[in-house]
This record gives C-alpha cells, sequence and structure tokens, in this order.
C-alpha cells in the first residue's frame, strides 16, 4: 500500500505536523500510542475504506516543541488546527492508549468536529482499586508480559523494540510526548468531559490487557452517552497488533454504521 | 585545589541480600521494611559529625546534596544540614548541591532557605544547582520528564531575580506566576552566592555552564578514568564558547580511602566499597531512562555512548579491589599512593574542586573519621596547592570562606 508522508506547518503556531496518509473515502485519523507511531496491519486495513491519516504525536522530532503544551487543552487544539490545515471538516477518530485518550479528548472538547470515535484500549481514567501500569517502570521482559497477551508470540515477536539508535531515539521521543500528557498518573480530567462526547464510541479492548484493564470499559461506557464495548480474546494491551483482523472489524463496523462527515452532535 | 569532604549519607545497615530482594536502592526500597527511623537518625548525626571532623582538620568546604527515597543518599533537604553546619562551623565553605530546583514551585523557598543561611554563616553558602536524576524529579516527586529542564531553567531565573532585582517586582513564568516577589532577607553575599551547577554529563548543562560562567561538577560514581570522556567534552564546550580554561570552572567527585599502606587500606575499606557498589548502585537502567528527561541531542549522544556505560558496569560490577583501583572508581592505599593517582586524576580532568568521597557504603563513624584524619593531614597538603603556580584564582568560591 502507498502510504505518504506529509509534513504540513500549522497556521499561527511554530509547530509542524508530520502524518501518514494512505487509502481513499471520508477522513479518518488515527492517533498512535505511548510506542510511537508504526504502519500496522490495522492501518492497512482502514485505509482500504477510508482516507486513513495518522499523525504522530507533537515532538516527533524536536522535544522542544513540547514547550508548546501547557495542558490537553492545547494539545486537542493541536489537533484541530491539523483538521483544518488538511482541509478536513469532521473526521472519524481512532486511537490506541495514549492515542485512545487524545481521541476522547478530541472528541469531548470539540465534538462539532468529529462523527464517530473509536477507542482501543485508551488510557484517560484512573481507578485506585486498578491502577493503569507504570509502562515506564518495566524492564524489557517485565514490559512485554504488560503489553502482550503473549509475550511470546508471534505478533510479540514481530514488533520486539529495534535496537539500533535510529529506531531508539524515534520511541524516544514518542515516549516523551506520551508522558508530557501523562505522567505519572494519567489521569487529566477526561473523566469530568467524558459526557460531552456525542459522537457513537466504540470501546476495544483485549481480554488479557495487563496495562489498562478491561474492566476501564465499564468506567468509560457509564459516561459515553453513546457507546458500545467490544472485547477481544487472546489480546492484551497491543490488541491491534495482536489481533489485527479482530480489531479492524470491530472498526470498521462501527465507523460504517453511520456518516463519516455528519458530527455526532 | 579546593577540596571539599563531600559524603552521601547512604542508610549504613541494608540487609546482606538486598541486592538479590529488592529492584532498586532508588525510589521503591519500602520503607517500613528497611529503614528505622531511630537508626537513620543515628546515621545522620554520624554524618554530621563527620562534617564537623572535617572542617576542624581544615578541609575547605562541606558538600550537602539532595536524593530522595534513597538509601545510598537520604539527606531529603541539604538546607536543613547546612543550616546546623552553619551554627557549628565557623569559615568551612557549606556547600550545598541541591536545591533540585525543578521539584519547587514556586522555588521562591530555594531563594529564600539560600538567602537566610547565607546570612546566618556570614556569607559561606555556595549555590548548587543541579538538575536533578529522573529518580528524584520524574519517578519521585512526579514532575514530567519534558518539564524538569524547563522548570529548572525559570527556577533559575526566579532565584536570580530575586537576589539581584529590588523588590518588589512580578514574575510571570511559564510555571510560576507571582505579583509580589521581595525575598526577606536577601543573601548576603554580592550579587549572590556563587552559583554551581552539578550533573551527570548533559551537553545542555555543559553550555550554560560556559555561558552563564557557572561553575560544573560532575557527581559520577565511576571515578577518574571513566569521567575523561565526559570532561573532555565539558572543556571542548568551555573552549568552543571562548572560556579560559580555569581549572575551577570544573568539579568532580572522587571515592577516596587512605591507610597507612595499600595492604591495610584493602583490609579496611574493600567491603564498605563493595557496599556502596552493590548494593547502593542497585538501581535498574529504565529509571535513568525517564521518557523526555534528556533533549533529543542528549538522548542521541546517551544512546550512542552505551557502549561506554556498559564497559562501567562490567567494571564495577566484578567487585574486585584490583577492578576498583585498576580503572580509578576509588583511590585508595598510602598517603604516597592516593596522593600520586589523585595528583593525576586532578591534573588530567583539570579539576579546581575536589569533593571527596571520604564516607563509601556502609563505612562505620570511626572508620570514617579515620579516613577523614588521613586525608586532611597525610594527603590534603600535597594536593592543595596543584594549581597556585599556575596563578588560576578561584571566582567560584564563597566570600565569607576561608
Amino acid at each position: 500500500m502507498h502510504v505518504e508522508e506529509r509534513t504540513i506547518p500549522l497556521a499561527g503556531t511554530p509547530l509542524t505536523a508530520r502524518i501518514y496518509v494512505a487509502g481513499a473515502g471520508d477522513p479518518v485519523l488515527y492517533f498512535h500510542g505511548a510506542g510511537g507511531h508504526a504502519w500496522t496491519g490495522l492501518h492497512d486495513r482502514l485505509a482500504e475504506r477510508f482516507t486513513l491519516h495518522a499523525p504522530m504525536h507533537p515532538g516527533w522530532d524536536d522535544m522542544r516543541d513540547l514547550d508548546q503544551f501547557d495542558t490537553v487543552a492545547d494539545l486537542v487544539l493541536y489537533y484541530v488546527d491539523m483538521l483544518d490545515a488538511l482541509g478536513v471538516e469532521r473526521a472519524a477518530l481512532v486511537g490506541h492508549s495514549v492515542g485512545g485518550m487524545v481521541a476522547a479528548e478530541v472528541a469531548a472538547l470539540r465534538p462539532d468536529r468529529v462523527s464517530r470515535v473509536a477507542l482501543i484500549a485508551p488510557w484517560g481514567l484512573w481507578r485506585d482499586d486498578e491502577p493503569v501500569a507504570d509502562i515506564w517502570s518495566q524492564s524489557p521482559a517485565q514490559l512485554a508480559a504488560l503489553l502482550w497477551h503473549d509475550p511470546d508470540g508471534p505478533a510479540a515477536s514481530a514488533h520486539a523494540p529495534v535496537m539500533e539508535p535510529e529506531a531508539l531515539l524515534k520511541a524516544y521521543l514518542a515516549g516523551a510526548a506520551a508522558a508530557h500528557f501523562t505522567w505519572p498518573i494519567p489521569d487529566r480530567g477526561l473523566r469530568r468531559r467524558l459526557h460531552r462526547i456525542t459522537a457513537p464510541v466504540a470501546l476495544i479492548w483485549g481480554r488479557g490487557d495487563r496495562v489498562v484493564p478491561p474492566s476501564y470499559a465499564a468506567d468509560f461506557a457509564e459516561r459515553l452517552p453513546d457507546s458500545r464495548t467490544v472485547l477481544v480474546d487472546q489480546a492484551g494491551h497491543n490488541v491491534h497488533i495482536e489481533q489485527p483482523d479482530a480489531v479492524a472489524d470491530a472498526v470498521i463496523d462501527h465507523l460504517s454504521a453511520g456518516a463519516l462527515t455528519e458530527s455526532g452532535r | 585545589m579546593k577540596c571539599i569532604f563531600f559524603p552521601l549519607n547512604p542508610y549504613r545497615e541494608l540487609p546482606a541480600d538486598f541486592e538479590e530482594r529488592y529492584e532498586s536502592v532508588y525510589v521503591t526500597p519500602p520503607n517500613d521494611e528497611l529503614c528505622d527511623p531511630a537508626r537513620a537518625g543515628q546515621f545522620y548525626n554520624w554524618t554530621l559529625d563527620e562534617y564537623e571532623h572535617a572542617a576542624r582538620l581544615g578541609l575547605d568546604g562541606v558538600g550537602i546534596n539532595e536524593h530522595h527515597q534513597n538509601a545510598y543518599g537520604y539527606f531529603n533537604s541539604p538546607n536543613l544540614f547546612a543550616a546546623a553546619l552553619a551554627r557549628s562551623t565557623t569559615d568551612t565553605a557549606l556547600v550545598l548541591l541541591g536545591n533540585t530546583l525543578a521539584l519547587y514551585n514556586p522555588a521562591l523557598r530555594v531563594a529564600e532557605d539560600i538567602a537566610v543561611l547565607d546570612t546566618i554563616s556570614g556569607g559561606r553558602i555556595v549555590a548548587g544547582m543541579p538538575v536533578g536524576t529522573p529518580m528524584d524529579t520524574c519517578f519521585v516527586y512526579g514532575v514530567i520528564p519534558s518539564e524538569v529542564r524547563p522548570r529548572f531553567n525559570e527556577a533559575r531565573e526566579l532565584i536570580l531575580q530575586a537576589w539581584t532585582r529590588p523588590g518588589p517586582f512580578h514574575f510571570n513564568g511559564r510555571f510560576t506566576k507571582l505579583r509580589y516577589v521581595n525575598p526577606w532577607p536577601k543573601p548576603l553575599q554580592k550579587p549572590h552566592p556563587p552559583i554551581w551547577l552539578a550533573g551527570g554529563g548533559s551537553l545542555e548543562t555543559f553550555e550554560l555552564a560556559a555561558d552563564q560562567d557557572y561553575t560544573y561538577s560532575f557527581l559520577n560514581f565511576n571515578g577518574y578514568q571513566f569521567a575523561k570522556n565526559t570532561m573532555d567534552q565539558f572543556w571542548d564546550t568551555i573552549e568552543r564558547k571562548g572560556k579560559d580554561d580555569n581549572p575551577y570552572r570544573a568539579g568532580f567527585f572522587q571515592q577516596i580511602v587512605v591507610a597507612d599502606t595499600d595492604a591495610e587500606a584493602e583490609r579496611l575499606y574493600l567491603e564498605h566499597i563493595q557496599y556502596f557498589y552493590r548494593k547502593c548502585l542497585h538501581i535498574p537502567p529504565y529509571m535513568f531512562a525517564a521518557p523526555g528527561y534528556t533533549t533529543r541531542r542528549s538522548a542521541d549522544f546517551q544512546i550512542r555512548r552505551s557502549a561506554a556505560a556498559a564497559a562501567v558496569r562490567q567494571a564495577v560490577a566484578e567487585g574486585t579491589w584490583g577492578n576498583y583501583i585498576d580503572n580509578g572508581i576509588v583511590i585508595a592505599g598510602s598517603p604516597d599512593t592516593v596522593a600520586e593517582r589523585l595528583t593525576e586524576a586532578v591534573k588530567g580532568l583539570r579539576i579546581g574542586h575536589l569533593m571527596a568521597s571520604l564516607q563509601i557504603g556502609s563505612m562505620p563513624h570511626d572508620l570514617t573519621l579515620h579516613n577523614i584524619s588521613m586525608f586532611a593531614e597525610k594527603v590534603m597538603p600535597r594536593v592543595r596547592d596543584l594549581w597556585d603556580a599556575d596563578g588560576w584564582q578561584d571566582h567560584w568560591w564563597p566570600s565569607g570562606a576561608r
């Protein structure tokens, strides 16, 4: 599949966005998780049906860009500016892990720009009785055990960290951006804002998620006006990589149920 | 050269199997299991006695650092110890390395504490400004990694203004918004106490030291041989910025133990050195890698330097006397041996401020006093004048200290 890499200055800001684009059809934005941008099988499936825009979170090239972001609201505005720069009035949002939190925040603060939402193992809520795991306090082996249903399985092996300088640096910058909005506890008040999301939301969780336990799906659902939950077997936090087809089916099914150019309002 | 007694104040009685049973000496060693407040208090008092002993024997300064939830150094607030030492010493420099500025908001409190200490001590305060480890800043105090350095810079700016501008004035920063900055009192030293940067070798900190004419202290436990690359980088930065190569621009932490003979040094100190390197540096690598704590440039530099870091870990892990000595991790032996190696270290790294670590790991109180005495009486006189012939002046020494 041809994936175009676009670099777009955001008018009125010192920031430049990096977006990977593929496919044709209605616009869908995919927000990546704390591990950074990677084009996966899920991306391929989405790009077969839609125009998929997969932006990198800010700071992707220079961490000092993060100085422009004091709060989650600044991050939401970054993505609204990006929609403007892309000429996209309304889009469907898909996000995994930290990216799920980003999608939920954009949908909560700018419901008028969002048509439908799919949150895959999203961060953003916190429960004292079942805390979100600290992915940044783990040895490589401990981290693998947290991220995957089967740490020794083919999906985990194919996505093992690449230990060469360029890849390490990219992962470091992606982690810096994720941490900027979630350190040390990924709770920036999303709980108070979820009710504002008018777009229909699909909550997609691996049953074996050890980073954000699937019990969080109920917390999201309780506060979302319109949501449905899909639990995926044989999958951990990286559910979209361990079970790409099940997740793609669930996302495409959800996004296809309504017009993506109409706001959910 | 200035000699500064610089202990870390470790918990001196960790269990023998500590490093097998626990993940880390820093951040997470469970307090109720490992830290008896009565013993902790005893160790604090020993450390204070050791400071006073060093001051009486004529060391130029005493150094106090800042770490949190850390069994190898649990001073927490260096200002508390400086307050006690301001009263019990008379002409010794009190070198604070804290305060870790990014932890305090508003950092006005740091400006106030140091000003108070400066007045009580008669102008003997060095205002150290370390950026702080990722463990202290990100993991313990919860500072967002990408905000550590911006918060540090803003706090440093606020403190400098608080000390030098007539109050009251306003300060509108990114993290700090104050209508009335007007600390009572201002420091005794004018324009302000000397500022010492300290750290683990970030390029940005070298540049800040060069640009602002601050002195920089490399606080690293691996000894002078492994420090050579980093300090060369520091001096390259100083040269590139067009500054002179005054050795007092640089400080360095070195473990030092002295006995009557080389063999006696091994007999007296080896187990305590092993305690330090096996238990006190038992820190999982991820804690050094909080995402966003170092800039892209420094992260890139460190990623590419990781082979060198692995060599250090290997050398330290072996834990034999020969290994500590041959790699310069510890300078140890008779006064002759120590003076010779120390001269080599100081000249090689071009160091004006020696942070002499004379209490290591589990070293008990009496042995520590002995080591301080041996160093002060038999080594210090032979290394103190190392830079005198070149005529260098220490522009970074507090004006009220000897």
